[in-house]
């Protein structure tokens, strides 16, 4: 076992889902207890789902490693299993040394005490010494920038103070080792990078920190190794750009593609059944391309019609997770009904503005205020290079941003007349 | 993770593995925790009273108005005998072990439920939720207190060495509670039952304890059947209640049988209750 500070060996962690859930009251219990014996034979086992399957690794002291995947793929079960919040299945693990997980920020925080009381009793949750608190409390009361506010109770304060202040507290923490899930995923752009410029600090001072995020850049700037997961098994393991490449072209590219979801909303018995990417000829397509027509479609098993239902498909880029655009059939003023017992639901787009690369898209249908689903990071697309303009140049994304907009050039000596309506006209532009 | 790991050592290995069977109490751990205890207690404290108009007041006024309620009606109307100890003493001295009993399963009950956030974020010693959430009412208890003292004043009894034995009938009450609350809280997790039986549960037991009466109303009925008086004593509280009075009151009674029975089905609760604890805890996070 070398001198590993997180060790883990074949770590699993299975759970239960589906309608036979475990009885939340004592009745549902009794009448569980009742039924079993008729039962026997018949539907039996439980319907489970392994959330993290053999996961095996080590980890040095003082290394920084992120931990990459989809959402789903088991990271965070990875993590509250190290952090001893929920139990593996199977498996073990070892680690040496005080363990302070940061799942959240502002764990415990309450809202009718003040900044004071809270520093003290988040500190103390998240495992500091009284001693310990006491002597940072001035660091962390200047790092969150809340010092007039200390004896204010924090329900009166901003959300950006409340999120300051929960980050100090947790970056200030003395644990060995650190497991840091996604807390960079909230507040503003300069608190976000407040808080990386602390991670950083935190990780050359000689912890070992294992680090959850989706940011694959805040990924590649932080950590040395990562290790990717998917499906709840380590995918692979190793320097961080070899592992955030291959995340990129392995886990977000069409591999998913028209795969079937089981998306169910219990209230409603609605399911998002299969996103198609379509072409003219209304085959299926494995990918879209730039400025080609392309329909998607979205099937969806419906126990009873609907009427008045709104489809929205937000556009998502694959690392940053940055909204691009969205489709939305109430922008465009259309009425779309579902029948069942079941419906397609169509969205053309007649030239794909979206540069070439890859997308997540965010999926939700409403039936007047009610949703019927909503699936973020539902479906993962490729759009490949087309030529938009109809120029024969294709744009290159590495420098053109995501989207794609029309547009007329022209140059002439001043003084000269000059015709919009020509030049549009014209189309595209020449000279 | 033990204490024993100093700087020089190498750090204290900590195993996870899947538990089986039924495991150690831990208390080792519960001890390392002390600190966030202490800090959950307060925070319960703090919280209860802040934005109420009479703050700490409450923790009075509950014994007392009820206290005086039972004079009325069970001491002068219904002339319950009180041990020849003036009721309204009586009825003060059992309520306050009543108020922390009934108070505290009611904190510990919905303490884990009401703790979801915590407990699916970080790792610290579950026990920790529900002991706070009784030791919060022991404080409520301590500020209760002093009023016990004006009326003993007032009524002129004064304590005699049995005060000594006090604070052992106070933890006995402390220990009771926590035994009970341990096994509503844990099981308030998976059935969500235990909410709705709670304050029934608690009705009834308060006429099955002798808050009210002394015991000395039943037992010699009991012993008219031949069942012996200290079976009493398989409720905890009845011997903490009995305990407590003859501590401060000083009557002419005998209560020691009781309270040993008390202290028998009071450790019994409190390991069974712990051993449960344990053995779903580490359920905890995936169904809260």
């Amino acid at each position: 076992m070398s001198d590993a500070v997180i060790c883990a060996q074949g770590l699993s962690k299975q759970y239960r889902i589906g309608n036979r859930q475990r009885a939340t009251t004592l009745r549902e219990g009794i009448i569980e207890l009742a039924r079993a014996p008729l039962r026997l034979g018949r539907r039996s086992a439980p319907e489970t789902i392994w959330a993290l399957k053999d996961v095996s690794f080590e980890i040095a002291p003082g290394e920084v490693v992120g931990v990459i995947g989809r959402n789903g793929a088991g990271k965070s079960t990875l993590l509250k299993i190290l952090a001893r919040i929920t139990e593996p299945t199977e498996g073990r693990a070892e680690v040496r040394g005080r363990v302070g997980s940061l799942l959240e920020v502002g764990t415990g925080f309450h809202s009718e005490l003040t900044g004071r009381e809270n520093i003290y009793l988040n500190g103390a949750i998240l495992g500091m010494k009284r001693i310990e608190i006491a002597e940072k409390f001035d660091e962390i009361v200047a790092f969150a920038e809340v010092e007039k506010f200390i004896d204010t109770p924090v329900k009166h304060y901003s959300s950006g103070m409340y999120l300051r202040l929960a980050f100090a507290v947790a970056a200030h923490l003395e644990h060995e080792i650190l497991l840091v899930d996604e807390v960079l995923a909230v507040g503003d752009a300069s608190f976000q990078k407040k808080c990386l410029g602390k991670m950083s600090e935190v990780s050359k001072g000689g912890r070992t920190v294992l680090f959850v995020s989706h940011n694959m850049a805040a990924v590649q700037g932080l950590c040395s190794r990562a290790v990717l997961i998917h499906g709840g098994r380590v995918a692979a393991i190793g320097p961080t750009n070899e592992i955030v490449t291959r995340y990129i072209r392995e886990c977000l590219n069409p591999a998913r593609f028209g795969n079937s979801f089981i998306t169910r909303n219990e209230e409603s018995g609605v399911v998002f059944k299969r996103f198609d990417l379509m072409g003219t000829d209304g085959q299926v397509l494995p990918s879209a391309q730039t400025g080609a027509l392309v329909l998607m479609r979205l099937t969806v098993e419906t126990p009873r019609p609907y009427n008045n239902v709104q489809a929205a498909i937000g556009v998502n880029t694959d690392c940053e997770d940055i909204r691009v655009c969205i489709f939305e059939s109430w922008l465009v003023g259309a009425e779309l009904t579902l029948q069942p017992p079941e419906s397609h639901i169509y969205c053309a787009i007649p030239r794909m503005p979206l540069y070439p690369g890859n997308y997540r898209l965010n999926i939700q249908v409403m039936a007047g205020t009610e949703v019927l689903f909503y699936v973020p990071g539902a479906v993962d697309i490729t759009v490949t290079d087309g030529d938009y303009y109809g120029t024969g140049n294709l744009p290159n994304r590495q420098w053109s941003g995501f989207v794609l907009a029309e547009q007329a050039w022209d140059a002439k000596p001043a003084g000269c007349q000059f015709s919009i309506a020509d030049l549009l006209v014209r189309g595209k532009g020449t000279r | 993770m033990r204490g024993a790991g100093s700087h020089l050592t190498a750090p204290p290995v900590l195993v996870i593995e899947p538990s089986r069977g039924i495991g150690s109490l831990r208390l080792a751990e519960l001890w390392e925790y002390r600190e966030l205890l202490y800090f959950l207690v307060w925070r319960d404290l703090k919280v209860r009273y802040k934005q109420t108009l009479l703050g700490a007041v409450w923790a009075i006024l509950q014994p007392l108005a009820t206290a005086v309620v039972f004079t009325l009606f069970f001491g002068r109307i219904a002339k319950i005998s009180s041990d020849g100890m003036p009721y309204p003493l009586f009825a003060y001295t059992g309520l306050l072990i009543w108020t922390l009993f009934s108070q505290g399963l009611m904190q510990a009950a919905n303490s884990l439920v009401g703790s979801a956030n915590l407990i699916t974020k970080v790792y610290f010693p579950r026990l920790c939720i529900p002991v706070a959430a009784v030791i919060a009412c022991l404080v409520d208890l301590a500020v209760a207190f002093p009023l016990l003292v004006a009326l003993m004043a007032y009524h002129r009894v004064m304590p005699g060495l049995g005060l000594l034995a006090l604070p052992a009938f106070l933890l006995l009450a402390l220990l009771a509670t926590i035994g009970v609350g341990l096994w509503l809280s844990a099981l308030n997790v998976r059935y969500r039952d235990v909410r709705h039986a709670v304050p029934f549960l608690i009705q009834l037991w308060l006429f099955l304890s002798p808050v009210i009466y002394p015991t000395s109303l039943i037992t010699p009925r009991l012993e008219k059947l031949g069942v012996p008086g200290w079976v009493l004593g398989c409720n905890p509280v009845a011997g903490a209640v009995e305990g407590f009075r003859w501590a401060l009151l000083r009557p002419d009674t005998n209560p020691w049988p009781l309270v040993a029975a008390s202290t028998a089905s009071t450790f019994v609760i409190l390991v069974t209750g712990m051993f449960y604890f344990r053995s779903v805890e580490r359920s905890f996070a995936d169904v809260v």
